[in-house]
């Protein structure tokens, strides 16, 4: 049954289809390993016990014309599953029993997927390595005590280390393809508008966006076919044409223009991260593209602009975890006090400092210098990406400015924890779609990754590119399966 | 700028999280930390730069007004920390 994890979802659809395998395998081989992956961390809540109900279900009466008929998967805390638990890796959320499904994972169960539970992320989604999560860090499968990234970091954990043939995540400002880049997986974060956020607790409302995490290119297109649609339930939803992303997929890039912006080369970026942007130029050329050298002028104000935008915009959407209607509550002598007490209690260290920043943007006297300082320049950075493509037909970039660091390393400096989504967070605020593809290992063996942004609905593109230069790169993920006994 | 242990204490008040002294403390120094961080955009002239206030170049939609949910008062009343089966109870507000 070992081999079963090994497959890629791509595989795995096929397998399935041909009869080769059951769901009922399928799904038992993946629980099996999951058991056996504890030490790792990656799940909060396991639902095995009726994915296997599931799964022989489905078996007794397979519908072999879905697009995951029968396929077991995970699915990173933040998405709101019906009569599962689901706490955003938070306190405060511990006992949340959503009445109701969120858009993106009804979308996959409508396409025959089985959960098979949720798994840990950074609380709230605030984090960049895993550690905020109420729920204790999360081991990366490619080496012991590494951050697997975050904030969906259980999510790529379990995907690198085959807990799970592909997931979903969420992505404010890097919280797939940070995590992706950590531990060798492919990531994408679509579009703002392509995916729904009916369902998915909320962190920064203009930002956030969920999108899949997978083994290879191909697979990662196929999950968001499936998870991509308009959705009237979300009034920031965008009614476009989607395209078969997977069926669409080629690796012909022949005559694609692709910016390099010379910003992204930072004071301080190690010689192997620019090394490894040097050898995914050269493969971009190889495959018959061009690279052009552009620049995106406003590119280091990015993270200052989301550092206002993000937790002004969290301040106001976790106004509503007062211990009233759900969630964790403190005692208290009056409602105030209670109010206090339960947000001070359920709420971890880093989404305090967050809810405090954006209070204080927020307020009298500091909105104009702060918040609508920020969204003036967010603007300045979305321009420079609209005049960019009126060059270029994507963009490649670095993934992250280091490959993963150690559990504890960044924990006591929040402004070196932020610095990690350097490269990522200008895409969120321009709302664009960015695939981060492993492209490499530094010296000590961890993966590092690719990133190719996209001009807006353009995610066939992006995985167009992904995919030819995923050929060309050949990678491989070390993964040694320490953890297992 | 600097954001002292006054100012600490009024958005902690703001926000509805107590916060003990130990704690506004740290707070204020990792507060001032990210804000000199923050302070790089003041450098950008921006008095003639339209905010951006919506990434998705669409209007919000106009949906009838309808119940789609029915029936689920139980179910939601289930999360609740306290509830006596009909409201969400909080404690006293009027003596």
């Amino acid at each position: 049954m070992s081999d079963i994890t090994k497959q890629s979802l791509t595989e795995l659809v096929e397998n399935i289809k041909n009869k080769k395998l059951s769901s009922t395998d399928v799904t038992k081989a993946f629980i099996d390993r999951s058991e056996k992956s504890e030490e790792l961390n990656a799940y909060i809540t396991n639902d095995f016990t009726s994915a296997i109900d599931k799964a022989k279900k489905f078996d007794q009466k397979p519908n072999l014309d879905l697009k995951l008929p029968g396929i077991p998967m995970a699915v990173k805390d933040l998405f709101c599953t019906k009569n599962i638990k689901t706490t955003a890796g938070s306190k405060i959320l511990n006992n949340f029993v959503p009445t109701y499904e969120s858009t993106v994972t009804e979308n996959i169960w409508n396409e025959g997927a089985i959960l098979l539970g949720k798994l840990n992320c950074d609380e709230f989604a605030m984090g960049s390595s895993n550690e905020t999560s109420f729920f204790g860090n999360v081991q990366n499968p490619i080496d012991k005590n590494l951050v697997p990234g975050g904030s969906s970091g259980g999510s790529a954990s379990a995907v690198a280390g085959q807990l799970t043939p592909i997931t979903i995540g969420t992505d404010t400002g890097g919280s797939i393809r940070q995590p992706a880049s950590f531990t060798g997986i492919v990531g994408l974060k679509p579009t703002y508008g392509s995916c729904s956020r009916y369902g998915i607790v909320a962190f920064a409302s203009s930002l956030d966006q969920a999108g899949p995490m997978a083994q290879n290119v191909k697979d990662c297109a196929l999950l968001h076919e499936v998870i991509s649609s308009y959705d009237p339930k979300d009034s920031t939803s965008i009614n476009f044409k989607r395209n078969h992303f997977s069926k669409e997929l080629t690796n012909n890039i022949k005559g694609k223009k692709i910016g390099i912006p010379k910003e992204y080369r930072v004071d301080g970026m190690p010689k192997e991260i620019e090394d490894l942007w040097q050898k995914g130029i050269q493969y971009i050329k190889d495959c018959g593209a061009e690279t052009i050298d552009i620049s995106l002028p406003y590119t280091s104000y990015a993270l200052p602009t989301y550092y206002i935008v993000a937790p002004a915009e969290a301040s106001s959407n976790l106004a509503r975890y007062d211990g009233v209607k759900y969630g964790f509550r403190a005692k208290g002598e009056n409602l105030i006090d209670m109010y206090e007490k339960t947000r001070s209690e359920g709420f971890g260290a880093e989404v305090q400092r967050r809810i405090m920043i954006g209070t204080y943007v927020l307020s009298s006297g500091y909105y104009d210098a702060y918040y609508l300082k920020a969204q003036k320049v967010r603007k300045l950075i979305k321009n420079d990406f609209d005049e960019a493509y009126k060059k270029v037909d994507a963009i490649l970039t670095p993934s992250t400015p280091s490959s993963a660091f150690k559990i504890g390393e960044k924990t006591n400096d929040p402004v070196s924890m932020y610095l990690n989504d350097i490269f990522t967070v200008p895409v969120n605020l321009a709302g664009l779609p960015g695939v981060s593809i492993p492209a490499g290992h530094d010296s000590k063996g961890y993966p590092l990754g690719l990133q190719i942004i996209g001009k807006a609905f353009d995610e066939q593109n992006i995985l167009n590119i992904a995919y030819a230069m995923e050929e060309k790169i050949n990678f491989k993920n070390k993964i040694t399966d320490w953890w297992i006994k | 700028m600097s954001i002292d242990l006054k100012t600490i204490k009024h958005i902690s008040k703001l926000a509805r999280i107590s916060v003990d002294e130990q704690r506004a403390e740290k707070l204020a120094g990792d507060l001032n930390s990210i804000f000199d961080f923050i302070e790089k955009l003041n450098e950008l002239k921006t008095d003639n730069v339209e905010p951006l206030t919506s990434i998705a170049e669409t209007t919000l939609k106009l949906r009838s007004d309808e119940v789609k949910s029915k029936n689920i008062r139980e179910q939601i009343i289930k999360n609740s920390p306290q509830d006596n089966e009909d409201y969400f109870v909080v404690p006293k507000v009027i003596e």
